[in-house]
C-alpha cells in the first residue's frame, strides 16, 4: 500500500527557466493597424520574470490588442515581440502561429469566458496539458501502457492545479452548470495546466461581485508568490490593481504613457489626464 | 419494558431518590495496563499491510494507510517528539481540520505518556492564547498556512510555546520564523532519534497505564471559558467498551470523521471505538466536499451533533419545495405513511398488515431514494448528541428508514452515558444509562451520573473539579432532568436554564427553540421570558435568525432581489415567510408557552462574536447582555427597534450604522389568505 506522505506539491507550475527579475518578454516599437485605425502605435513594455504587470488604459486604449498581439491572434505590422527562453536565446512571436505560442510557454484566460461548457472541470483542465501530450492519436486510443500511464501522470499535474484553485467540490461538474465566479477560476486553472512561463489574464475580475473578486485577487497573487508564474493582467477595477500589481503600464489611444509601480504610476500627470480629461488636468 | 434496579436510594449520594442501573451487564473492565498506542500496535500487528486504517481523500483518490504504515509514522513522529523535548506529562496542541496527521500527533504523544489537546481549527485570538497557556502547550501542531498565520499573529503573547509543527507547507515555504518545522522534518528527524536510542520508544510504550490521561477536551463552554477537561485512556476505552456492547460495531465498519477532533464525539469514536473494534476512518478531502464524500463512502457508523441532521433536513426540504408537484405529492404521500409506521414502532405497537405493504412501496419509492441521496443507505448506527434535537427532525428520519438514537452526556463523562436502545427510540427521552453507567436523579432534579467514563478533573482547577465530581464518584452534570416510568431519561435543559411559565408549568427554552427551528427558513431561535428570566418578562419572545441558504433560494425563487443577509431578514415578506413558521410551531406549542412577539436578527450568531459556541450552542449568557435594548424591545409595546452596528471594511476604516429591526407581534399576525407554495414540511 503506497502511502503519500507530504503534502507538499510534486510540480512546479512555472514553466520558466529564468532568473527572477531579468527580462521574460519584451515588446519593441509594436505597432497595429486596421485598416485607417491605429490601435498600437509603437508600444514598448518589458514583463520580467516574476512580477505581476497589469495593463490599464481608457476603453478602445489598445490593451486588449496588445494581448492578442502576445499570444498571436493579431499580427502587428511593425516592431518586435520576443520571449526570452532562457539567459542566452529567446523567440519571437509576431511571425508565429498562436498554438506554437501556447507550446512556448504564453498561456491565457480570456475575457469572455472559453471553456467547453458541456465538459466538466477535470476535462477542462486536462484539456490545458493536451500541448504536453507526447502520444499518438492511436496509442491514446488503446489507453495501454504508456498513454495509461501519461494519462495518469498529466491527471497529477491537473489534480495539483484543482487544490490550488480549491475547486475540489466541482471537479466533475460540468462547466456550464458552474457559477460565472467558479468558470472563471477554471478558465485560469487551465492555463495554469500548461505550466506557462508567462500567463495573460484578460480581465479576470470582470463582471464579479465583491467576493469573487477578493477571491480572483488572492488567487493572482497565488499564483505569483506561491508558483512564481509571470503575470500579465488587465484590469478595470484600479482598486485591485494598485493592490495586487508590482509594475503598471498605463496605454492611451495606442500609446504607451508609462510603466511603473504602482505608486508612480498613480501621481503621473498623464495618467491623471488620460483618466479623467484634458479639462481636468 | 423492564428496567434495572429502581427505587434503591444511592449510598451516601445527597438528595438522590433513586439510581437507574443498565438492563445490560457490564462490558469486561479496562485493563490497568492497556493504553491507545498499544491498541494501535496490536492492529498493526495483526493486519500489517493489508488492511486499511486511516483512509483520506487527496487529488480525487481515497488514498490509503495501512495499519503497519500508520504506526511506523506515530512512532516517527514520537521520536520526533522527544527529540524536541516533550516529556511525559506534556500536553501537545493540535490545531486543524481532521487529516491524519492529527491521529498522528494524538497518538505520538498518548505513546510518550503526554496527551493531547484539540483546538477547534475555526478558533482565533483569545480562545487560542487561553487553552495554550493554560495548559501550558510547548509544542502545537498546525495544520496549514492559515492555522499558522494565526499562531504568528498571537506569537508574543504565547509563552510556554517553543515548536510550531505544521502538516500542510504549501504557502509555508518562505516563511522564516525559527520556531516552525515541518511535519515530514520532524518525522525524519525522529527516525535519526530513533537510530541513537534504539527500543527506547518500546519502554515508553510499555510503560503506558490505562490511567494517564490521554486527551484533554475543552468543555463546549456555554456559560464561561472552556475549561479543560483530563480524560484517561480508560475513561476512553471503558465509553467505547459500554457503547459497544448495545451496539456493537467490527472491523469491517465504515466511518467518516468530519467532525472536529477538539470535540469529545469524534475522539469518542475515531480512537475510543475505533481503535478497539479496529475499523478504517476515512477523512474528505475539504469541508466543502464532506457531503459527497461522506455519500461515497456510505458510513455504517455516524455521530452528529442536530446541526448536521437538521442541514440534512433542511436540504431534503429544499429539494423537495423545489421539485414538481407530482414529485412533491408522491413523497409526501410516501413519507406520511412511513412516518405512521415509523410512529407505531416507536410507541411499540403492532404495525397493520395493509401499513406493511404500503410501507414497502414508500420504501422503494421515497425512503431509499432519499437515503441514498444524503449517504444514509448503509448506515446502522447513527447518533445525534451534544444538544436537543428536534422530536420532528427525529421523526423524519425514522421514517425514511435512519434509525436515529439520541444519546446524552458530556465531555466531563466521554461524550456518552445515556443512549437509545434498537426498537425503544421515543423521541422525547434519551434512553437509558449504557451498561456500567449509573444514573441518579437529585433532589432539585439535577441529573446525576457515576461510570468509569468519569473524567479525571480539569487541568489546574482543583475547584471546579470538585465541584463537578462528588466524593462518591457522581458527576453532577448540571442538566434537570427526570427519569420517566419506562426507565427513559428525559433531558429538559441545563437546570439555570429550566423556567416556569405562568401558568407554573416547567418549561425550557430550548423545546421551543427547537419547534421553530424545525422551519427550514430558521437558523437559530433564541427564546427568551419565563419565571426564572427576571421575574415580570414571563410571555415568550423569540430572536430569530434566518438561513440564509433556503430564505435565499425562497427569495429567488418568489423574484425578490436583495443584497446582504442584513437586507434579507428586513424585508416585510421574509417576516411574513417566517412568522407562518413562528405561527406554525406555535400551533404544537401549549397555549402558556407560546411566542408572542419575535424579531429577525439582522446578522447571524458568530462563534467568532462568542454569541454560540464552536459546537453551536447558543450562550444565553452573552446574548442577553449584548442583545439587551432588543429584549426590551421585545417586552416592550413597539413595533420595530433600531440597532446601532459597527461595520468593519476591510482597508480597516469603520463605519456605524443604524438597522431598524421590526417586531412582530403574534396576536395581531395574520397568515397569508393565500396558499402559499412551502417548502415541503415533514408535518
Amino acid at each position: 500500500m503506497p502511502t503519500v506522505v507530504s503534502r507538499a506539491y510534486r510540480h512546479d507550475l512555472n514553466g520558466s527557466r529564468l532568473q527572477p527579475g531579468t527580462p521574460q518578454l519584451e515588446i519593441d516599437d509594436v505597432a497595429l493597424r486596421f485598416n485607417g485605425v491605429h490601435a498600437l502605435r509603437g508600444v514598448s513594455v518589458d514583463v520580467r520574470q516574476g512580477e505581476v504587470h497589469a495593463i490599464i488604459g481608457p476603453n478602445g486604449a489598445g490593451k486588449t490588442s496588445l494581448l492578442n498581439c502576445i499570444s498571436g491572434l493579431y499580427r502587428p505590422q511593425a516592431g518586435s515581440i520576443r520571449l526570452n527562453t532562457s539567459d542566452a536565446s529567446s523567440r519571437e512571436l509576431t511571425t508565429t502561429r498562436p498554438s506554437r505560442i501556447t507550446r512556448w510557454g504564453v498561456a491565457r484566460a480570456f475575457q469572455n469566458i472559453e471553456l467547453f461548457k458541456h465538459m466538466t472541470v477535470l476535462d477542462n483542465l486536462m484539456l490545458g496539458r493536451h500541448v504536453h501530450m507526447k502520444h499518438s492519436v492511436w496509442r491514446s486510443f488503446v489507453y495501454l501502457g504508456p498513454a495509461r500511464r501519461q494519462e495518469i501522470a498529466h491527471r497529477e499535474l491537473v489534480e495539483e492545479v484543482v487544490d490550488f484553485l480549491e475547486i475540489q467540490a466541482v471537479r466533475n461538474a460540468s462547466v456550464g452548470a458552474l457559477p460565472y465566479g467558479i468558470q472563471k477560476r477554471v478558465e485560469v486553472g487551465r492555463a495554469l495546466c500548461l505550466q506557462p512561463a508567462v500567463l495573460l489574464l484578460d480581465e479576470p475580475m470582470a463582471g464579479m461581485n465583491a467576493e469573487e473578486k477578493e477571491d480572483m485577487a488572492r488567487f493572482v497573487l497565488d499564483v505569483n508568490a506561491l508558483a512564481g508564474i509571470t503575470v500579465v493582467l488587465i484590469e478595470h477595477d484600479m482598486e485591485v490593481v494598485m493592490d495586487i500589481c508590482d509594475r503598471i503600464s498605463v496605454l492611451d489611444f495606442g500609446r504607451k504613457i508609462t510603466t511603473g509601480p504602482p505608486d508612480e504610476v498613480r501621481g503621473n500627470d498623464e495618467v491623471i489626464e488620460a483618466y479623467l480629461g484634458e479639462e481636468a488636468a | 419494558m423492564s428496567a434495572g434496579v429502581s427505587g434503591t436510594a444511592a449510598q451516601g449520594t445527597p438528595g438522590a431518590v433513586r439510581v437507574v442501573r443498565p438492563r445490560e451487564p457490564a462490558p469486561e473492565p479496562v485493563a490497568d495496563d492497556v493504553t491507545f498506542p498499544k491498541l494501535l500496535y496490536a492492529l498493526a500487528d495483526r493486519y500489517g499491510d493489508d488492511r486499511v486504517a486511516l483512509q483520506e481523500k487527496r487529488y480525487g483518490i481515497w488514498q490509503p494507510m495501512s495499519w503497519a504504515a500508520y504506526r511506523a509514522r506515530v512512532r516517527d513522529f514520537a521520536h520526533g517528539l522527544a527529540q524536541r523535548g516533550v516529556r511525559p506529562g506534556d500536553v501537545v496542541a493540535v490545531l486543524g481540520d481532521n487529516r491524519p496527521e492529527w491521529l498522528i500527533s494524538e497518538l505520538a504523544a498518548q505513546s510518550l505518556g503526554a496527551c493531547v489537546v484539540g483546538l477547534y481549527p475555526t478558533s482565533v485570538g483569545e480562545e487560542i492564547v487561553h487553552i495554550l497557556s493554560h495548559a501550558q502547550v510547548r509544542v502545537v501542531v498546525a495544520e496549514d498556512q492559515e492555522q499558522v498565520d494565526k499562531l504568528i499573529r498571537l506569537w508574543r503573547r504565547l509563552d510556554s510555546v517553543e515548536t510550531v509543527i505544521y502538516y500542510d507547507p504549501r504557502g509555508l515555504e518562505h516563511y522564516t520564523e525559527y520556531y516552525l518545522v515541518e511535519f515530514t522534518a520532524v518525522e525524519a528527524h525522529g527516525r535519526e532519534y530513533e537510530q541513537d536510542h534504539p527500543e527506547w520508544l518500546d519502554g515508553q510504550v510499555a510503560a503506558g497505564r490505562s490511567d494517564d490521561v490521554a486527551v484533554i477536551c475543552t468543555t463546549s463552554g456555554t456559560t464561561a471559558r472552556p475549561k479543560l477537561a483530563m480524560l484517561s485512556h480508560r475513561n476512553l476505552l471503558s465509553m467505547g467498551r459500554s457503547l459497544m456492547v448495545i451496539d456493537p460495531l467490527g472491523p469491517r465498519d465504515r466511518y467518516v470523521s468530519f467532525l472536529p477532533f477538539a470535540w469529545i464525539g469524534e475522539q469518542m469514536l475515531t480512537l475510543a471505538c475505533g481503535l478497539q473494534a479496529g475499523f478504517t476512518i476515512s477523512f474528505p478531502e475539504e469541508a466543502a466536499t464532506a457531503r459527497s464524500d461522506l455519500r461515497e463512502i456510505g458510513p455504517d457508523v455516524i455521530f452528529s451533533p442536530p446541526r448536521i441532521w437538521e442541514d440534512m433536513l433542511s436540504s431534503v426540504q429544499v429539494r423537495i419545495g423545489e421539485a414538481g408537484w407530482l414529485k412533491r405529492a408522491a413523497f409526501g404521500l410516501g413519507h406520511r405513511i412511513a412516518g405512521r409506521v415509523a410512529d407505531r414502532r416507536a410507541r411499540g405497537e403492532r404495525v397493520r398488515p395493509l401499513d406493511r405493504v404500503l410501507q414497502l412501496v414508500a420504501e422503494v419509492t421515497v425512503s431509499r431514494p432519499v437515503r441514498e441521496q444524503l449517504g444514509l443507505t448503509r448506515v446502522r448506527r447513527c447518533y445525534t448528541g451534544g444538544a436537543p434535537l428536534g422530536p420532528d427532525v427525529f421523526r423524519f428520519f425514522h421514517a425514511i428508514g435512519v434509525n436515529l438514537k439520541q444519546i446524552y452526556g458530556q465531555t466531563e463523562i466521554c461524550g456518552i452515558a445515556v443512549a437509545h436502545r434498537n426498537g425503544e427510540v421515543t423521541f422525547n427521552t434519551v434512553g437509558g444509562p449504557i451498561p456500567s453507567t449509573e444514573l441518579a436523579i437529585a433532589d432539585d432534579g439535577e441529573i446525576l451520573l457515576r461510570s468509569p467514563a468519569v473524567f479525571q478533573g480539569y487541568y489546574r482547577n482543583e475547584e471546579a473539579s470538585r465541584a463537578a465530581v462528588d466524593e462518591d464518584g457522581w458527576l453532577r452534570t448540571g442538566d434537570a432532568g427526570f427519569v420517566d416510568e419506562d426507565d427513559n431519561l428525559v433531558v429538559i435543559d441545563r437546570a439555570k436554564d429550566v423556567r416556569r411559565a405562568p401558568d407554573g408549568t416547567q418549561f425550557s427554552p430550548a423545546f421551543i427553540e427547537n419547534k421553530i427551528k424545525f422551519s427550514p427558513y430558521v437558523e437559530e431561535a433564541v427564546v427568551f421570558g419565563g419565571e426564572a428570566d427576571d421575574s415580570v418578562r414571563s410571555d415568550i419572545t423569540a430572536m430569530i435568525t434566518i438561513d440564509m441558504a433556503t430564505v435565499g433560494a425562497w427569495a429567488e425563487r418568489e423574484h425578490i432581489s436583495y443584497t446582504t443577509y442584513t437586507d434579507l431578514a428586513q424585508k416585510p415578506v421574509v417576516y411574513q415567510l417566517l412568522g407562518e413558521e413562528v405561527h406554525r410551531a406555535n400551533k404544537d406549542l401549549p397555549e402558556s408557552v407560546r411566542v408572542r412577539r419575535f424579531l429577525l436578527l439582522h446578522k447571524q450568531l458568530d462563534p467568532d462574536d462568542e454569541e454560540i459556541t464552536r459546537t453551536r450552542k447558543v450562550r444565553r449568557g452573552v446574548i442577553s447582555k449584548r442583545y439587551t435594548e432588543l429584549i426590551d424591545a421585545l417586552y416592550g409595546a413597539a413595533d420595530s427597534v433600531t440597532v446601532r452596528t459597527t461595520i468593519t471594511y476591510q482597508d480597516g476604516t469603520t463605519a456605524e450604522r443604524k438597522i431598524d429591526l421590526a417586531i412582530v407581534t403574534m396576536d395581531d399576525f395574520a397568515p397569508a389568505p393565500k396558499r402559499r407554495r412551502f417548502a415541503w414540511s415533514g408535518r
